[in-house]
């Protein structure tokens, strides 16, 4: 149960409105240009002027996306641009740990938004603790989800003008275990959602993660020689043929090696985490994550079924389920 | 009688270093520096003399930076080789064919960095971007299902090469107790004082099944820098001379860096296989003529297939080798006597160099008896190197 004066100290706090926290440059050309190219946005409405204005956006408008770059402080840490508050919006936290709640897990970032920003515009946002829930447990520990909703303004001459708003909510617990709260970002403030690290695509790879997508795992084979080779690559190792197609795999495979990855903790992924180095009926290996295996049952040569799953709505993955057991994880 | 025009044309007359660390609070190049000019004074050779510089990836610290700070003024070959701890033996190599073919008389080959403290190569995380350069597309095949250490690659052959021969967790661990002894008795070392046994070896948590963190390496700071120059020269200088009786570097089929996962065998080192069998045509010596060797040893596992490349015993039998005890202390073949890149210090396989030197020299700390051939192996799992060091 949680302690009543928590409970009081914390209820106090909600609604609380903090100060602002400047932009340190106006929303400008170059930030936006070197986000896109970090991020892989290649929309030339983000950087090509003449192509913008030719837009219903009618000139160059920033990805809404970037909404929280432009305040963000500087390289060093708590470098906020000059005029920003000195209140720490994250204070509650600090109050609930004082009570034993240790840990901290980043659970939602939401991004809603009024309108477009533009180059020129100069930001800042504001935060309020929007809430604080009753005592929860997970599978993490037990605490309180709070939610810090912060709202991004433009400063107009005549009136500053709200242009969007970050929900942003955090898990604030007491591990259940201590492996738990070692697993656990540290620090909050720059803890958005990890996402799966994207595979680098060239032209001689590109079939591969399509074929992903359209759920179809593709091994490439040279069209002069018949070899099939993966990883996929622009010319036979056989025969150098430079013509090749691809074919699809049945899915069946079994276990050549495998690992279990345990240490350094690397978001988003669970650990421990196995990983195959699989091969495929059709002779050629691949590594992929492996599902639905309990540790003890896991040994080379042991069947296994391909299935794939879509990471962060975005990246489609083969994975590899043990056939001997159910389908359930 | 040698077969090659590099066997025995080159030597190492100069070994300089820094203490090795956790957090060396220099510059990496200030480290580059302390220990170049330390092996020049080592060697009697004035800075002033220095024709060639060679290193390897990932150094950071530019040859011109170090001839500019040093006064040279003519500087006639220099090379950074590929591949990081598999190129560890490759600059020795380079500097030696440079001096053989006269276009630098004097060569400094170097590996300076803040590796703990400032970067750290077991991280997982390493930001790969989406251009499609080779390095980036390749490592796709990886990265996204989260393998994405070293240690991880190393574990794929790790499991298999147990699964094929029989060896066990315990044979790795028998790999770190021996290195770990030896650094026990090295000042230098960082685990100086510190032996462990075999129970606290198994008792040690997981980093990447199989490998327990007493299989992984160090990470460290710290610099070496040697001195090499023509075996003539050197017999004027005021160190005992380590003749450059062989080196190598090695590519075979199927070869990736880290994960050759797709070769129809993976429980071998074949471009360890490349190496051996150049080095040993190079000097015409075989395993019988060596006496020690500094076997790289990032992670414990790799090392058992090494002893099998080099021929010191057969395919599948380095756990019986390991068993025995012949690669510790008081065994037969007595490997990495510096306590290795596990007990010494992680200075990218150029202080198992080093440690060759002394042997050679008759100056380490845990010295082997009537060393005349010593084996250094670089890097393992990528394009490789080797050297065969030994008195004149």
């Amino acid at each position: 149960m949680a302690d009543s004066q928590l409970l009081t100290d914390v209820r106090a706090l909600v609604g609380r409105e903090y100060g602002r926290v400047y932009a340190w440059d106006e929303v400008n050309a170059p930030m936006i240009r070197q986000w896109c190219e970090i991020m892989g946005v290649d929309n030339p409405l983000y950087t090509d002027p003449l192509f913008a204005a030719n837009s219903v956006q009618d000139g160059l408008v920033a990805p809404p996306a970037m909404l929280q770059v432009w305040c963000m402080e500087g390289f060093h840490l708590n470098n906020y641009a000059p005029g920003s508050t000195t209140e720490n919006p994250y204070e509650v936290l600090k109050l609930i740990e004082s009570y034993g709640y240790g840990s901290v897990v980043a659970v939602n970032s939401e991004l809603t938004f009024k309108r477009n920003v533009r180059p020129g515009e100069k930001l800042y946002y504001t935060t309020r603790l929007d809430s604080v829930g009753d005592e929860k447990t997970t599978g993490l520990g037990t605490g309180f989800f709070v939610t810090l909703v912060m709202s991004y303004f433009v400063e107009h001459k005549s009136g500053d003008e709200e242009v969007g708003e970050l929900l942003f909510r955090v898990f604030k617990f007491r591990p259940a275990n201590p492996k738990a709260a070692e697993a656990a970002p540290a620090k909050v403030e720059t803890a958005p959602v990890v996402k799966r690290p994207k595979p680098g695509m060239s032209d001689d790879t590109r079939f591969f993660w399509e074929g992903c997508d359209a759920g179809k795992l593709l091994i490439q084979r040279c069209t002069q020689c018949q070899t099939l080779r993966h990883p996929p690559a622009p010319v036979c190792i056989e025969c150098h043929s430079f013509d090749w197609d691809s074919v699809q795999a049945s899915g069946r495979a079994s276990l050549y090696s495998f690992v279990i990855m345990h240490y350094p903790e690397v978001a988003p992924f669970d650990h421990p985490n196995p990983i195959g180095l699989i091969e495929l009926e059709e002779g050629v290996r691949l590594v992929a994550g492996l599902v639905g295996v309990k540790r003890e049952e896991l040994s080379i040569g042991m069947p296994l079924q391909l299935e794939f799953k879509t990471f962060d709505g975005e990246l489609t993955l083969p994975l590899f389920r043990a056939l001997s057991l159910p389908a359930a994880e | 009688m040698t077969q090659s025009s590099l066997s025995g044309s080159a030597a190492i007359v100069g070994l300089g270093a820094t203490e090795f660390s956790k957090n060396s609070g220099r510059t990496e190049l200030r480290l580059a520096l302390e220990a170049t000019l330390a092996a020049l004074k080592d060697a009697g050779i004035d800075p002033s003399e220095v024709e060639g510089f060679s290193s390897y990836s990932v150094d950071k610290v530019p040859e011109y930076e170090i001839a500019r700070l040093l006064g040279c003024k003519d500087v006639k070959f220099f090379s950074q080789v590929p591949h990081g701890g598999g190129a560890a033996c490759a600059p020795i190599m380079h500097a030696a064919m440079a001096v053989a073919t006269g276009v630098a008389k004097v060569v400094v080959v170097y590996r300076a960095m803040n590796e703990r403290s400032w970067y750290r190569f077991g991280s997982g995380s390493y930001g790969f971007a989406s251009t499609p350069i080779f390095e980036n597309v390749n490592y796709g095949w990886y990265m996204p299902h989260g393998l994405h250490t070293p240690a991880s690659w190393v574990g794929m052959f790790a499991q298999r090469y147990m699964h094929t021969y029989g060896a066990t967790s315990e044979d790795f661990g028998r790999v770190a107790v021996a290195v770990r002894d030896f650094a026990a008795t090295n000042p230098a070392a960082f685990f100086y004082g510190k032996p462990i046994t075999l129970e606290e070896h198994q008792a040690s948590r997981w980093i990447c099944e199989p490998l327990h963190l007493l299989d992984c390496c160090q990470e460290s700071d710290g610099a070496v820098a040697m001195v090499i120059t023509s075996a003539e020269r050197a017999k004027d200088l005021r160190q005992k001379p380590v003749t450059i009786k062989a080196g190598s570097q090695g590519i075979t089929s199927g070869q990736q860096i880290m994960t050759s996962f797709y070769r129809d065998d993976i429980t071998g080192l074949p471009e360890m296989g490349v190496v051996a069998k150049e080095l040993y045509r190079q000097s015409g010596l075989g395993p019988e003529a060596l006496q020690t060797a500094i076997i790289y040893d990032h992670f414990t596992p790799f090392v058992l297939p090494q002893l099998e490349e080099f021929g010191l015993c057969e395919r599948g039998e380095a756990k019986e080798f390991i068993r025995a005890g012949h690669h510790a202390r008081g065994g037969k073949f007595p490997i990495n006597t510096h306590g290795g890149q596990l007990g010494e210090a992680y200075i990218h396989g150029m202080n198992g160099v080093a440690e060759a030197v002394r042997q050679v020299r008759g100056t380490a700390v845990n010295q082997v008896d009537s060393v005349e051939n010593v084996l250094v192996t670089a890097g393992t799992g990528v394009p490789t190197s080797g050297l065969i060091l030994g008195t004149a």
